[in-house]
């Protein structure tokens, strides 16, 4: 198997030139970059186009170098691709970390009486605007609107109404006041008349509204709005990069529908106040990233062997260790496919897009109470902190669906009872999964625990005992194989004779390559599997296909791995553990090289 | 909850294999007096057990209950308390379990004052792992693991709790029947987290922390005339290593437990067939 170095060649030629815009800022960190940018793509999308925003950051509060994309189009969007038409440069550093994608045209906004950008050189063939952003700032009521005169420079620039603007700046800052929102309206006119005075130019970018409604959400935002509308009514974390947003966003959100966020002292913590309040009957759900996960991997078979309905998010980053905690990476699959001493029966599902996010969480948590599991959801960096635009209607609130499983009451209690009266909790069931009684039901007084259990939650080490109970728990997957739709997401020419199979978010970029592998004539049939555990069998997709590409986030190849062992089949693979996520444009060099190698 | 529970309700039908003699008897049999005479019953109660002998008393004791992970069993009161307010909800562990591998989130549990009653059967040895030195050991103990003692000063964990911020601390022996019982029901009725450490001896592995040495050493405060409310009489007590004591040693009167603070009143079990009511304006907030 080749590992495959990334960074591909000219092969896909850059003369492809799709109806999108593609924007940045960028500076240090503690520039306000990160606000600015949200403001630009609130715009975007409130004049109804299409966004995906993208970062770079460092996870200093100062001192690092970062930056916020925006890709736009009328169509939707669902990828960063390797080109950036104007770029909003507050340090010298940022041009230099994105030579790579700028191009000829490319303008370039900065303010040369800013010291460190008095020298600074616009590379050949790109078009430099010299705003003086601080002056303008100060002019319109504060130095600290310097950005949002930039934003007013690249309205100019892209042809795109600064009204538009306007409805974004009140979003932001409405709540400070109206006289903090006309100060910044008029900072953002200032840039874009100085533009337009002293440049005078004819750009090529014209950013088309539309009459369209979007809403504008990043993966631990969706997760977080799942949770909620899947009943959850706790949660319990500890505050890591980038699980936080969804903690962040539960908090002061949950509490309107009867939930309560615990900040805990560490994950260990996390994980157990989690469990007690599923214990005690709530939806309950903690998440973390992988240093995270680690530490909770002590309780995770004390979910299981106490079948306690529990949902961890994974918001994986650059590992081992502490790895690098901004970055994006697809490295703990095996960690939640295998992690835990023993064996456990678990779920493991893998949302493949921002919406995907909400939907798979609300779904996690009706597979965590029906088979009472636990349940992993396997999120990546580069969807949870991307925004993405969708049409509301991709969360309608109708189509939410709550399975509770076999909870049982005072009334049908006694079916699970023994002879004497006590309440079985680990009934020895067809399916593999008992009744279940929320503490203060009448009758259903029952431990459970960590230890090998006969039905009733006792310890026990009787063989047959412990043969039966191992055997009920993993029939739980078996049931859930048989019942559960584990469907892969199927993308491209299904009758291709070139099939790739990815996991997580690199469905956006690999949705996008089909069409730049397209115009080079190369068909591809596209599975993205949301279902890791357990999945889908692609053992016909994968024989009959001639090619087989596994893409994926890591070094090893994971997933492909699993796809080999479940097919007995070798595929080639596609990694990428740069940090950075796959580049649509970029994915479809690999692809290509991909299928080139294979067909020599 | 009906006032005729007796305290027998709380006993399971498993007959606990303790070591005759086990400190831990007396313990759990306070615990199920207090219970009962609190007004709780099975149904209404919910125990969480930590690892070690201490931990099988939830097999012992008839309730809800879970037997969870080393050292991690107040964070699960924690999460049983705050989803349902209405279960009285006591951990149950060992020295090792809370002051050891547990003792994070001892000081953090402490901070958080959930109410609930957290009961530590202290017995200054890990005896299931049949005798290493335990974090109240005393500094000379000699053990398999230690042959020269630990060489460390014992934990104080009246100490530990008074500084971490702690409402109600108490400290009781599990020989003492009543005293230990009363004492017991003075943590659940206190509105926060209700701390004991009950001196609970090892007959086999333990021969120095023993019930002769702690008959002889034990002064109840309440006996001595201790105002639990004045904080340096409590703390005076907590650092006098000369004595062992017994009974509520501080209870803050201006204790005011975690879910009030956080208007936490509803058994969150119950929930909607669908998304909850409303739920379409968290999707128009991104607009």
């Amino acid at each position: 198997m080749a590992f495959r170095r990334l960074f591909f060649g000219p092969e896909v030629p850059l003369s492809h030139m799709p109806a999108d815009f593609n924007w940045a800022i960028g500076g240090e960190a503690g520039d306000g970059i990160d606000s600015t940018g949200k403001i630009f793509a609130q715009a975007l999308s409130r004049a109804g186009r299409h966004v995906f925003t993208s970062k770079d950051f460092a996870s200093r509060i100062r001192g690092g170098y970062t930056a916020y994309k925006v890709r736009t189009a009328v169509d939707p969007v669902q990828s960063v691709v390797d080109r950036l038409d104007v770029l909003i440069a507050l340090t010298p550093r940022t041009i230099e970390e994105n030579l790579d994608e700028l191009h000829e045209g490319s303008v370039i906004i900065y303010d040369g009486e800013r010291t460190t950008m008095e020298n600074v050189e616009i590379p050949e063939g790109m078009i430099g605007l010299d705003v003086p952003l601080k002056r303008l700032a100060e002019e319109a009521g504060g130095a600290i609107m310097r950005n949002v005169v930039a934003l007013g420079a690249a309205c100019e620039v892209s042809d795109f109404p600064i009204e538009n603007l306007d409805s974004a700046l009140e979003k932001r800052f409405g709540s400070k006041g109206q006289s903090l929102v006309d100060n910044n309206k008029e900072a953002a006119r200032a840039g874009r008349d100085y533009v337009a005075a002293e440049y005078g130019h004819e750009f090529e970018y014209e950013l088309e509204t539309t009459d369209s409604d979007y809403v504008l959400l990043n993966g631990d935002e969706a997760i977080g709005m799942g949770a909620i509308a899947a009943g959850c009514k706790f949660y319990a974390g500890y505050p890591i990069t980038p699980a936080t947003d969804v903690m962040e966003y539960l908090t002061g959100r949950i509490e309107q529908f009867g939930g309560h966020v615990v900040q805990a002292e560490d994950e260990l913590s996390a994980i157990n106040i989690a469990l007690g309040a599923a214990r005690a009957g709530a939806r309950s759900m903690t998440a973390t990233s992988g240093p995270g996960i680690d530490l909770m991997a002590e309780t995770f078979g004390l979910v299981a062997t106490s079948e306690t309905p529990l949902v961890v998010v994974d918001v994986m980053r650059s590992g081992p260790s502490t790895g690098m905690p901004t970055k994006q990476e697809q490295g703990d699959l095996n960690m939640m496919l295998y992690g835990g001493h023993g064996e456990i029966p678990r779920f493991v599902l893998g949302p493949t897009s921002i919406s995907e996010c909400f939907w798979k969480t609300v779904e996690a948590f009706n597979l965590a109470e029906k088979y009472q599991t636990p349940v992993y959801i396997a999120a990546d960096l580069a969807m949870a902190v991307t925004e993405q635009t969708f049409p509301p209607e991709a969360f309608d609130m109708d189509e939410v669906e709550i399975d509770r499983g076999k909870v049982v009451d005072e009334e049908s209690i006694g079916e699970w009872q023994n002879e004497k009266g006590q309440f079985k909790p680990h009934a020895l069931t067809e399916d593999g999964v008992s009744p279940r009684a929320f503490p203060g039901t009448d009758g259903g007084v029952h431990m459970s625990t960590g230890l090998e259990h006969d039905e009733l939650g006792r310890r026990t080490e009787d063989t047959e005992m412990r043969v039966e109970q191992v055997d009920k728990r993993a029939r739980k997957v078996e049931t859930a194989r048989a019942e559960e739709d584990l469907s892969p997401r199927e993308f491209g020419d299904e009758d291709s004779e070139n099939l790739v199979i990815s996991w997580g978010s690199n469905e956006g970029a690999m949705t996008e390559a089909i069409q730049f592998l397209d115009e080079e004539g190369i068909d591809v049939r596209f599975l993205s599997v949301p279902y890791l555990f357990p999945r889908p069998d692609l053992t016909e997709a994968v024989e009959t296909a001639e090619n087989v590409v596994v893409v994926e986030c890591n070094a090893t190849g994971q997933f492909a791995d699993v796809v080999e062992h479940d097919t007995l089949s070798r595929v080639d693979r596609v990694n990428k553990y740069d940090g950075v996520r796959f580049k649509a444009d970029e994915l479809a060099g690999e692809i290509k090289a991909a299928l080139q190698e294979a067909d020599q | 909850m009906s006032s005729d529970v007796r305290f027998t309700d709380f006993k399971s039908d498993k007959q606990p294999t303790w070591c005759p003699g086990c400190g831990d008897f007396g313990t759990m049999n306070g615990m199920m007096k207090a219970l009962a005479e609190t007004g709780n019953d099975p149904d209404n109660t919910f125990i969480v057990a930590g690892i070690g002998c201490s931990g099988k008393i939830g097999t012992y004791m008839r309730s809800y209950a879970l037997h969870g992970v080393h050292g991690r069993a107040l964070p699960v009161g924690t999460g049983v308390k705050l989803a349902n307010p209405d279960l009285e909800v006591m951990v149950a562990g060992g020295d090792g379990d809370g002051y050891s591998i547990g003792a994070g989130h001892f000081v953090h549990a402490v901070r958080r004052n959930v109410d609930m009653t957290y009961i530590v059967m202290d017995n200054r040895i890990y005896g299931l792992t049949k005798g290493q030195a335990s974090p109240t050991s005393r500094s000379d103990f000699e053990t398999s693991t230690t042959p020269e003692g630990p060489q460390q000063p014992p934990v104080n964990p009246l100490a530990l709790a008074l500084a971490s911020g702690a409402t109600f601390i108490a400290q009781s022996f599990s020989t003492d029947a009543q005293r230990h019982a009363e004492i017991v029901r003075e943590a659940i009725e206190h509105d926060g987290f209700g701390f004991v450490n009950v001196f609970s001896p090892c007959v086999t592995f333990n021969d120095v922390d023993t019930y002769d040495y702690f008959r002889d050493n034990l002064v109840d405060v309440a006996e001595e005339g201790h105002d639990p409310t004045d904080y340096d009489a409590a703390k005076n007590k907590i650092l006098d290593a000369s004595k062992e004591y017994q009974g509520v040693i501080w209870q803050s009167e201006k204790s005011i437990p975690y879910g009030e603070k956080h208007g936490l009143d509803t058994n969150t079990s119950e929930i909607d067939e669908g998304a909850p009511e409303g739920a379409m304006d968290l999707v128009r907030e991104f607009y």
